[in-house]
This record gives C-alpha cells, structure tokens and sequence, in this order.
C-alpha cells in the first residue's frame, strides 16, 4: 500500500504534469496505473492521461481551463487513492520470427555479445519485459527489463529504412518498429502482428504497465500470423498478471 | 468536389485534432495555426471541428465543380479566385468550374481555406486530419478530389472579420517547462535575451532552432510532450515540438509555448527570427 512522493506542476496552458521519483521501478509504474485509472473515472470534462516511466502527464481538450483548481483536486484524489483494486495488467506474448532474413544483424550482434545466435534468441525470448511508455510513434513501446547480457550498442550507421515489425536491440533497450521508419537499433527478427492498427475497435491493444514477451516461431507461422492479423482474426495471447 | 488541379508544395486536411489516443502514441494533429482554423471557419457558420485545407508555403490551384461557400485565413498568399484577388477573413461564393489558386507568399508560412460546412474527409480515431500512416496520405496530391457537401444559399451572418497581425509577431510567449530548473544562468541569459531564427528543419512535427545555447549532460526519464515543448538537446539544441510531434521525449523540457505563440510559430518559416518572452 506505498505511496509515494509525488509533484504536481503546471505544463503550459493546458496539461498538468504529475512526477513520482525518478526511477525506472515496477511499484512506481503500478502507481501511476492506479492513479491513471482512478483519474479516468473522477475527472470531469475531456481529459487525455499519459503515463511513462515516473510521469502522469494530463492533458485538457478544453480551454480555459483553471489549472490551479485542477492541480488541487488532483492532489485531493492522489490522496484518496484506493488501493483495493489493483489495476488491470496483461502479459502479451508477442510472435518473433528470428529467421535471417528477418534478423538482418543477428550475426554481427551475436559475435559483438560473445553468444551464439540461439542463445541470442533463447535470451531474447525467454525474458518479461515491462512497457514503461508508448511513444514516439503511434504504438512505439518502450520496454523495461532487458538482460545485461544483451546490451550492445546502435548501429554506427543507421538504415535509412527499417521494415514496420523489425525488433531491434539497442543499448538497454528492445522495441518492435511500428511502422517503416529510419533507424539505428540492432535488427534481431519481425513481428509479424502489427502492435498499432487504426482499424480494430481499440487501435493499440497494449497499455503502459502491461508486460511483453517475445516467442520465436517459424517462417511458416510468422506467414501465417501476417494473415490472420491482416484480416483481423489474430488473437494475441494474454494473461492477467497478479502480482 | 473539388479537384486538385496543382497541390502545392504542402497542402494537407487538418481538423481541430486528433483526441484521445496520446496514451498509445498518437500525436493530436489539427492545423497547426489553431486561431486561423477557428476563424475561417466560424465565418462560414461551421463547426469549430469541421476539416479544412492546409496551405503551406505555396499553394494549390482548386477546381470547384459544386457551389459552395469558402473563406480563407492564415498566411497571406496573393490567391485568386478566377484570377481575381481575394482577400482572407471574407466568405466568398463560388460557383460551379470556379478556380482558386494561389500566387506569392507575403506574409506568414500556412494559409487555410475552408468550405461551408467542412471538407468531407475519411475520419480515423474522430480526426480526418492527415497524419502518416495513421492515414493513408501524408497531404493532397495533384489530381486528388475532396469532396464536400454543395451549398447554393448562404447568408452569412459576418461577412468579414478583422484581419490578424500576429504573423510579424517576434515574441513567443513561453512558460517555464518541466524541467526549467536545470537550467544554468549562462542558459537563462542566453534563452531571454538572444534572438533566435528558425533553421530549415522545421515542419508538422518539430521546428528546430539554428542558434545552440549551452548544452547539458542531464538525463531524464521519457516523459510527456506537447506542441509548443521547447527541448534541449545535450549539445544545446533547441528544438520546439508542433501538432504531429511526438507524443514522449526524453530530451528536458525547458520551456513550454502558450495557444497563441504555437500559431505565431506556426506562421514562421526558415530564417525567421524570434525570442522568446516568458510570462
């Protein structure tokens, strides 16, 4: 039941940012997903919730609006936060053909972090990331909880084009490409079930505070999938995590 | 229908914005001189949400092949309508094989035309403003035909509105951002008493700025963005979000653009000074 230090201050005219300490920690994200959620449900008016890392940004459609009153009030509701219900989180496993022709720096990236490929993508996949942020790009998650031992630097020169669905490795940091874009992340294999699609019902099935894992599946599964998400039958695999 | 006959060098739908999906990384787009976008179309009676034309820079040539009523705002580009000027914060009636273009930039950088009643544009997550790939298409292309509703009478209630001056406007009124705090007081001094230009890296996501103030080895965690967020970078670049910017940045939020100094930007172009003024 912590909780915990937070500042509220005003961000421009129209949005309120709320900060826990800095640090990239699990309780603080499930924090601020509680918070997020108590939030939907008490503020009134047309409001935009974006949680990342150790922020709450909240941000009006409205204008005019009276930021001082708003600050107050949500002082008030982070202290009337109820901790009874723990906030909704899903497990996403999310299917990655490591195949060659996918992973077009598996090589490089396997000799560079002294392993063989396998042992590349046995780590890769056998790991729980955290989603500690989407941004960027429309559904460009950014993932908590990568191996040391897969921590390997950008690309010296960056591609001017990466395919939408790569999975990269850069730095401390894993992701999957939402769209075709430029980009210097290590490009270890393809998902082939896009994360963003504006023409499903909710058009970014993954939420901050949701975890991910990766499952390598063969050439024939990822053709498979690409299908069954084109036309929108693909089900991605969850489960409710309880911790 | 009006059949895009030249597009311009970038000629775009934008509405009021896109609500609702920063969460997931959508940037909230929209035309990006907002004052504009209310004005032309509150001339023609229309909804503050109704879809208009964007113009930027140079502008298009428009064949009408409805009736209809428009009104234009923003950026003053010497348009004609069948080769008669026209002036912008008017309505006008055009007619059927009626042809607005557009002819030299004189003041500001984004003109708005707007049609009664809104253009009709497909709408993705309740915006039809362009946004690639949410959309298909990042702007118009020559030969595109937007489509609209027809309007053979109208009266309008204002015929004219004043005209905005804000486009010379070199102050842009600024707030102190998330993480103004950092900042040094060589920073400070620099940030409110330079002048500073527009470098040619500017565009619907970001402007960024030629002159580098000092730079910073502060990190942060990724947080939340807004058009008009003043980013520096650690080689001290300074770098100020627009409508298509991204939704989290990890660069310190210095400083934060109000409403109306975003639509003074808006109207600047490469080479452009300015300063900026906090409140």
């Amino acid at each position: 039941m912590s909780s915990y230090p937070i500042t509220i201050k005003a961000f421009g005219e129209q949005a309120i940012l709320v900060q826990w300490p800095s640090e990239v920690n699990d309780s603080i994200l499930e924090d601020i997903i509680q918070f997020t959620n108590f939030l939907k449900r008490k503020l009134e008016g047309k409001w935009e919730l974006v949680p990342s890392y150790n922020s709450l940004t909240i941000i009006g459609e409205a204008n005019n609006l009276n930021l001082i009153e708003i600050r107050k009030s949500i002082i008030a509701f982070y202290k009337a936060l109820d901790y009874t219900e723990k906030p909704v989180r899903y497990l996403w496993t999310l299917p990655v053909c490591y195949d060659s022709e996918f992973g077009l720096d598996l090589d490089e990236v396997s000799q560079n972090l002294n392993m063989t490929v396998s042992e590349l993508i046995q780590s890769h996949s056998e790991n729980e990331y955290t989603v500690y942020g989407i941004g960027f790009l429309p559904g460009f998650m950014y993932l908590g909880g990568l191996p040391k031992n897969l921590e390997t630097t950008r690309k010296e020169t960056p591609r001017l084009k990466v395919a939408k669905g790569a999975v990269g490795l850069a730095g401390k940091q894993t992701g999957i490409y939402p769209q075709e874009s430029p980009g210097g992340w290590n490009i270890i294999g393809s998902c082939p079930v896009a994360i963003f699609n504006v023409n499903t019902e909710e058009p970014c099935f993954v939420s901050v505070g949701d975890k991910i894992k990766f499952e390598a599946i063969s050439r024939a599964t990822y053709d498979l999938h690409k299908i069954e998400a084109e036309v929108g039958i693909y089900k991605p695999k969850k489960v409710l995590l309880n911790d | 229908m009006i059949k895009v006959l030249k597009s311009g060098f970038f000629t775009s739908i934008q509405d009021i914005g896109r609500f609702g999906f920063r969460n997931k990384g959508v940037p909230v787009s929209g035309a990006m001189d907002t004052n504009a976008l209310r004005k032309a179309n509150s001339l023609l009676e229309n909804s503050p949400k109704a879809a208009l034309l964007e113009i930027t820079m140079t502008g298009p040539t428009l064949l009408f092949e409805e009736e209809t009523y428009v009104s234009l705002s923003g950026a003053e580009m010497s348009a004609t309508l069948n080769n008669l000027p026209i002036d912008n914060y008017k309505v006008y009636k055009v007619k059927k094989g009626d042809i607005i273009s557009y002819g030299r930039l004189t003041n500001g950088f984004r003109a708005y035309l707007a049609v009664k009643n809104g253009l009709e544009s497909n709408s993705v997550l309740g915006s039809s403003s362009q946004y690639f790939p949410l959309t298909s298409r990042k702007c118009i292309s020559d030969g595109d035909q937007i489509s609209f509703d027809p309007i053979l009478h109208f009266e309008p209630k204002i015929t004219e509105l004043k005209i905005d001056f804000y486009y010379k406007e070199k102050d842009l009124k600024v707030s102190k951002g998330p993480e103004f705090d950092m900042l040094s007081d060589d920073q400070l001094e620099s940030l409110f008493t330079k002048e500073f230009s527009i470098a040619k890296e500017n565009n619907r996501m970001a402007y960024q700025i030629n002159e580098l103030i000092d730079g910073h080895n502060v990190t942060m965690l990724t947080s939340g963005t807004l058009p008009g967020t003043v980013q520096l970078t650690p080689n001290g670049k300074l770098i100020i979000l627009m409508k298509d910017g991204q939704t989290t940045g990890g660069y310190p939020r210095i400083l934060q653009l109000n409403q109306e100094a975003i639509c003074v930007l808006a109207q600047k172009k490469f080479g452009d000074s300015f300063s900026f003024n906090l409140y």
